[in-house]
This record gives C-alpha cells, sequence and structure tokens, in this order.
C-alpha cells in the first residue's frame, strides 16, 4: 500500500490533498490539530466543498491553505483578510474561511482585522495563537508574554501582548472565542458554529509550538505544554473578554461573544434592491 | 455582453478620473477596491455612484496595501477588478502587484501620477512613477502599462488595460497623470457592441485533469476561478504548474520565473501600440508618452512649419517597452528628443534601445506642462540649428 493509499484510508481523507503530506510543521506543534478540527467541522456540517475557499497568510499555520482539498490561496504576508474581503465580496456564494497566525493577524496584519470586523464581512478567522514567530526561528510577537524568551527579546519581552479576544470583540466581531488545541470537541464544534453564523467571526486558538517558543521558554515537550493547558485553562462562557487577558496561571477560554448584527453583506443587497427599483423606476 | 446602464452611448463633457471608471464599467468591470488619495479620488467617487447601478462592488478599503489584496481576491472570485490610486498609494500596493504577478491574477491598477518622492505635489501631474511601475515590486517579472494622453484615452485605454490584463494574466497600469485626471474633455462613448471585450481564457479540461499554473503555447495559463469546482491552489511562493511550492527545486524557479519575463517579451507584438506623425522622412524624432505628446505633436508641426524634418513616435504603452519601433526610427533619424515629466526615466530606455543615435532629455517637474515652444527649442538644438 502506497503512502497516499495509506492517508486515504483516514476519515477526513476527502477534505486533504494527500499529495502536499507530509506536512512542514513540527513535532508537538498545535497547527495539525487546528487542521484536523476544522476539516471535521466541514465534514460534520457537509458544506459544499466546490463553494468554500480557505485563505491563510504566511507563517506555520499558513501552509494550511495548500493542505485542505478546496480553493484556497496562500496570500503575502498579513493580508489574507483583505484578500479574503475581496473574495468574498466579490461572489457572495462562497463561503470563506482565514486561517492564520498571531504574527500575520495581529501585527503585519492588524489593520485589516479590525477594519474587516468593523464592517462585520462575512468571513470566519481562525487564528492559531503560538506566542511567537515559529516559522522564522522564534522572533516576539504581538502575542508574546512580558518576559518571556525569544531570538529578539534574548533579555526578556518588555512589551505588553495584545488580548486577541478583547481585540476582535471592541473591533465588532459577531463571535468570540478562546480554545486551546486541547479543547479538540470544542474547538470543532466552535468552528462548526462559526461556520453557520453570518459576520465577521473569529476564534482564537492557543497552540503549542515546543521546538521553539517552548524550548526557549522552558516550557517542556509538548505533551507537558497540553497539561499545562489542562491546568491552567477554565472554561467561562460570556466572559468579559476585556477581563480575558492570558497570563502564566490561567488562560479563559469559551464563547465570549455570540451577538447578531447586520453584515456588509446584507447591508449592501438592501441598497442594492433600492437602487436597482430605483431605476427601474426611471 | 453588457448593457446600456454599463455603457453611456454618446457624447460626454467628462473629467479624466470620471472617463477612466466608465472605461472600466465599459469594459466589465464589476468589483472596484480603493482608498482616497488625490489626484485619482474621483475615480473611486465615481465607481461608489456606478457599481451599485450595473451589478459590480464597490468597497472603500482600510488602506491601498488592502485595496489591491481585495482586487486580487475579486478577481479569483470570477471578476473582472481594478482600484485606482496615485504615487504613494502606488507604493503600497507593490507588494501585492508582485503577488499578483505570481498568482498571474488579471488586474487592473489605475496610477493618477503626482508630484513625487513622498507626499510631494498631491495635486500636480508628473510622470515620476514610470519606472516604478516597471520595477517597483521585488523580483524578476514584467506588466503591462499604457499612458493615455487625453479624457477620451482616459476611457479607451482603461477598457484596453482590462482586454490585456485578461488576456495576459497578469496586472495592468494605466499610467495616468493628475494633468489628464482632471482635466474636462470631451468623450465619445460608442455603442456596446462596438466595444471589444476580451474574457478570460477558462479551461477546457476536467478538474482532475487541470493544472492551473500549466501555460498554453502563449505561455498564458488558462485561469478556474474560485467556486468553479477546479479545487484551485493559489500562493506566492515559488510553485509548480499545479501551483504547489516548490521553493528550493531551482529548475522550478528558472522555469516559472521566466515565463512570467518572457509571456510579455513573447506577446510583445500584440500588445505593443504606438502611434506616429511625420516621421517619415524625420531627421529629428520626438518620443513622448502621457499628455507631453499633446505639446510635442504642436512643436513638431512649429519644426515643420520652420523647415525642420521633425516628426513624432507617441508611445501608447510603455511596459512592454516598444524595442522595435525605437530600435528602427533611430536608424533612420539624426537625434531623438524625449519630453517626460520627471528627471530623466524612459529616457534611459530610448538611449538603450537607440544605441549610436544622439538622445536628447527634455525633463520638466514641478507641476507646469511642458509647453510646445519649449519642445520646439528642443527639436532645433537636436537638428543643429
Amino acid at each position: 500500500m502506497t503512502v497516499i493509499q495509506e492517508f486515504e484510508k483516514h476519515p477526513l481523507a476527502k477534505y486533504l490533498r494527500a499529495e502536499r503530506f507530509p506536512h512542514i510543521w513540527c513535532e508537538g506543534c498545535g497547527d495539525g490539530i487546528i487542521l484536523h478540527c476544522f476539516v471535521k467541522a466541514l465534514d460534520d456540517l457537509a458544506v459544499d466543498i466546490d463553494k468554500f475557499v480557505v485563505v491563510s497568510g504566511i507563517g506555520c499555520i499558513g501552509r494550511a491553505a495548500g493542505y485542505v482539498k478546496c480553493d484556497s490561496f496562500h496570500t503575502t504576508h498579513g493580508r489574507p483578510i483583505a484578500l479574503a474581503t475581496g473574495i468574498k465580496l466579490a461572489n457572495p456564494k462562497l463561503t470563506v474561511a482565514v486561517l492564520s497566525g498571531d504574527g500575520d493577524l495581529f501585527a503585519i496584519g492588524g489593520n485589516h482585522f479590525i477594519h474587516a470586523a468593523r464592517r462585520n464581512v462575512d468571513l470566519t478567522v481562525i487564528c492559531s495563537n503560538n506566542f511567537n514567530y515559529g516559522m522564522t526561528g522564534g522572533q516576539s510577537g504581538p502575542t508574546t508574554p512580558l518576559d518571556s524568551y525569544t531570538t529578539t527579546t534574548p533579555y526578556g519581552n518588555i512589551e505588553h501582548p495584545f488580548n486577541l479576544v478583547h481585540l476582535a470583540a471592541a473591533a465588532g466581531s459577531v463571535y468570540v472565542a478562546r480554545w486551546t488545541v486541547l479543547h479538540v470537541r470544542r474547538l470543532a464544534e466552535s468552528i462548526k458554529k462559526a461556520l453557520r453564523k453570518k459576520g465577521f467571526k473569529f476564534i482564537e486558538v492557543i497552540s503549542p509550538c515546543p521546538e521553539i517558543y517552548g524550548r526557549r521558554n522552558k516550557l517542556g515537550k509538548a505533551i507537558d505544554i497540553m497539561k499545562l493547558y489542562r491546568q491552567i485553562s477554565e472554561i467561562r462562557h460570556g466572559y468579559d473578554p476585556a477581563k480575558a487577558e492570558i497570563t502564566r496561571e490561567k488562560i479563559v477560554v469559551g464563547e465570549f461573544i455570540d451577538i447578531e448584527k447586520p453584515t456588509y453583506g446584507e447591508l449592501l443587497q438592501k441598497q442594492f434592491i433600492k437602487i436597482q427599483q430605483k431605476l427601474s423606476e426611471g | 455582453m453588457v448593457s446600456q446602464r454599463e455603457v453611456l452611448t454618446g457624447k460626454h463633457l467628462m473629467q479624466g478620473d470620471v472617463a477612466c471608471a466608465e472605461g472600466a464599467i465599459a469594459a466589465g468591470c464589476k468589483f472596484f477596491a480603493g482608498y482616497p488619495i488625490t489626484p485619482a479620488t474621483e475615480i473611486a467617487e465615481r465607481m461608489a455612484r456606478r457599481m451599485i447601478e450595473v451589478n459590480g462592488m464597490f468597497v472603500q478599503m482600510e488602506d491601498e496595501l488592502a485595496s489591491m489584496a481585495a482586487i486580487i481576491g475579486a478577481s479569483w472570485a470570477g471578476a473582472k477588478a481594478m482600484t485606482a490610486t496615485s504615487g504613494p498609494g502606488f507604493s503600497l500596493m507593490q507588494e501585492n502587484i508582485g503577488l499578483a504577478v505570481m498568482t498571474e491574477t488579471p488586474c487592473v491598477v489605475v496610477n493618477v501620477m503626482r508630484g513625487a518622492p513622498s507626499t510631494g505635489q498631491p495635486t500636480e501631474g508628473a510622470q515620476q512613477d514610470v519606472m516604478q511601475s516597471k520595477w517597483g515590486s521585488h523580483g524578476d517579472y514584467s506588466i503591462i502599462a499604457l499612458a493615455p494622453a487625453s479624457v477620451q484615452e482616459m476611457f479607451d485605454l482603461t477598457i484596453e488595460c482590462f482586454n490585456l490584463a485578461e488576456t495576459y494574466r497578469a496586472p495592468t497600469f494605466l499610467l495616468a497623470d493628475g494633468f489628464t485626471g482632471h482635466l474636462w474633455e470631451r468623450v465619445v462613448i460608442p455603442s456596446p457592441e462596438e466595444i471589444k471585450i476580451v474574457e478570460r481564457k477558462k479551461p477546457v479540461v476536467s478538474p482532475d485533469k487541470y493544472m492551473p499554473f500549466k501555460p498554453d503555447e502563449d505561455l498564458v495559463p488558462p485561469m478556474a476561478c474560485f467556486g468553479e469546482g477546479y479545487c484551485v491552489h493559489v500562493t506566492g511562493l515559488t510553485h509548480d504548474e499545479l501551483g504547489y511550492p516548490k521553493t528550493t527545486d531551482p529548475k522550478v524557479q528558472h522555469k516559472l520565473v521566466n515565463r512570467l519575463c518572457e509571456k510579455m517579451r513573447k506577446n510583445a507584438n500584440r500588445i505593443v501600440r504606438t502611434y506616429e506623425s511625420m516621421l517619415e522622412d524625420a531627421e529629428v524624432a520626438v518620443i513622448a508618452y502621457g499628455i507631453p505628446s499633446r505639446a510635442s505633436l504642436n512643436a513638431v508641426k512649429k519644426a515643420r512649419e520652420s523647415g525642420i524634418k521633425a516628426g513624432l513616435l507617441r508611445l501608447v504603452t510603455v511596459w512592454p517597452f516598444p524595442e522595435k519601433q525605437i530600435e528602427e526610427l533611430a536608424t533612420r533619424v539624426n537625434a531623438i528628443v524625449v519630453p517626460e515629466m520627471n528627471c530623466g526615466q524612459i529616457v534611459r530606455e530610448v538611449e538603450r534601445v537607440a544605441k549610436e543615435t544622439p538622445v536628447h532629455l527634455l525633463s520638466k517637474i514641478g507641476g507646469e506642462l511642458h509647453s510646445p515652444s519649449e519642445i520646439f527649442e528642443a527639436i532645433r538644438r537636436a537638428a543643429g540649428i
């Protein structure tokens, strides 16, 4: 049996490009779990895969766009949300999801994130937050905790990190959740919920980077990091995202925001009908 | 294909920027993303009013990085897409212009050039981004750029930009300037049947046999868009013909990047358009593009009246550079004069191609157009009179 034949025995194989495996992620990386939860959600929802588009930016999780078996775009660094906005607005029949990392979405791409959230473009954005730039060898980023060690904070990080769920909520996201890769079932359910909901949805996934961030900060192996998640994570649905800062002692997870608000597409459609009516009346 | 609402057939007094927007709509543009900037803002304003009327999409993005990204996304979602800007925004767009080149995304970028560098002269026209339009993004690549010289051409050449972008699957630039963008002139808009519209080449094979980046003989691959069932993966990384990243194989990089450059070189004969006036027996040739070509024509006529055998070669296509035409012209004339609204950009290309024939730059920056008499004087000097 060839590797591809072996691969295709997997129940979720039809959502993945077998010929692209093995993937590039390090042993113990959480991105594989996120990808698994993502395709599991697609399968549970029985999405029309021909009308589904995955967009990603640059970084480790960015490669996920090349692994999913659907139309997909691996963009320039920081721009997946802007590009996804173009796709969704040009063809509203497509369902568009963005899979990217904390550096891509919140440092170089921060402006696109807040504005897409403000516009309430119908996108599902999933952020793999591993607290550093893994692909380039472990530099500090916008979510790196204070005092952490990275290659660009060799004496400890002196920058305050973003609280991503607070940022997303403040910018106008209609759905905001946070999970760790330990919460596989809840994460998959959360992705399903986001995909079913209209508007700008945001899910932060805390993901281990044992080879790079973990090693420098003496967090142990992937299994130790997973144990840590179990120890310090606390599920609190409806919790105020402003208070959900990640600390060494506690990671609050759950669904923080779940509201209804007209999407950009819906408001545009209303306007479109009005204008067309006016035009036909001459 | 296009309806009466999309083509405002008739004679109009129109502003250059507005004519550009109308040209885009007539060409079948269904997606516009942009960010306000002088002197290109009127294009976005016109599109904001008009796109909704023609079942198109207008979105004002947060910056030009996003505008360029959005039109790439829209193009892959199947829409003819455009953005419009000026120098500072054009600089921001360079990143994703490179992405459009690498992913062979048909799209149109209008640059209504203004005095630069940096914030420069927002309200003054210039031609300072000519080299940037060719080389602005990192790496080796080729694009198409057209330079309109009138409000009529703001309309006509915008349509041509769409046709070329869709034919060659590359970002295509309308290199206008602030003067032409803000100029009001008569525009004649033909009937829809008279307007030639090109649609992108689609795959003729089934999805399982489709290789998204395998070119046909013209070096252009047929394009399946998102939602059409072809399961396309698109990446800015060096990729093989299936579209998959192959970043360490020298052969893949060599083949891809050479094709991206070769695509325009090989098709240059079909792309390049120039206009000749009074060149048959000319001893001095003026080579101009964009708005200075109008004063140039005037100056050439004046030179003829005073007995100097002068002529004009007007470049409608700036990139790919009309090498053959200029090379041939250089063998026939004694001198060439190049008026440009910059410190000398296209003149370098002319010098490269003209070889031994003397080339005289007539540079003008600051926000004033060349006057016919200035160009006439330059012709006179070049003629040795």
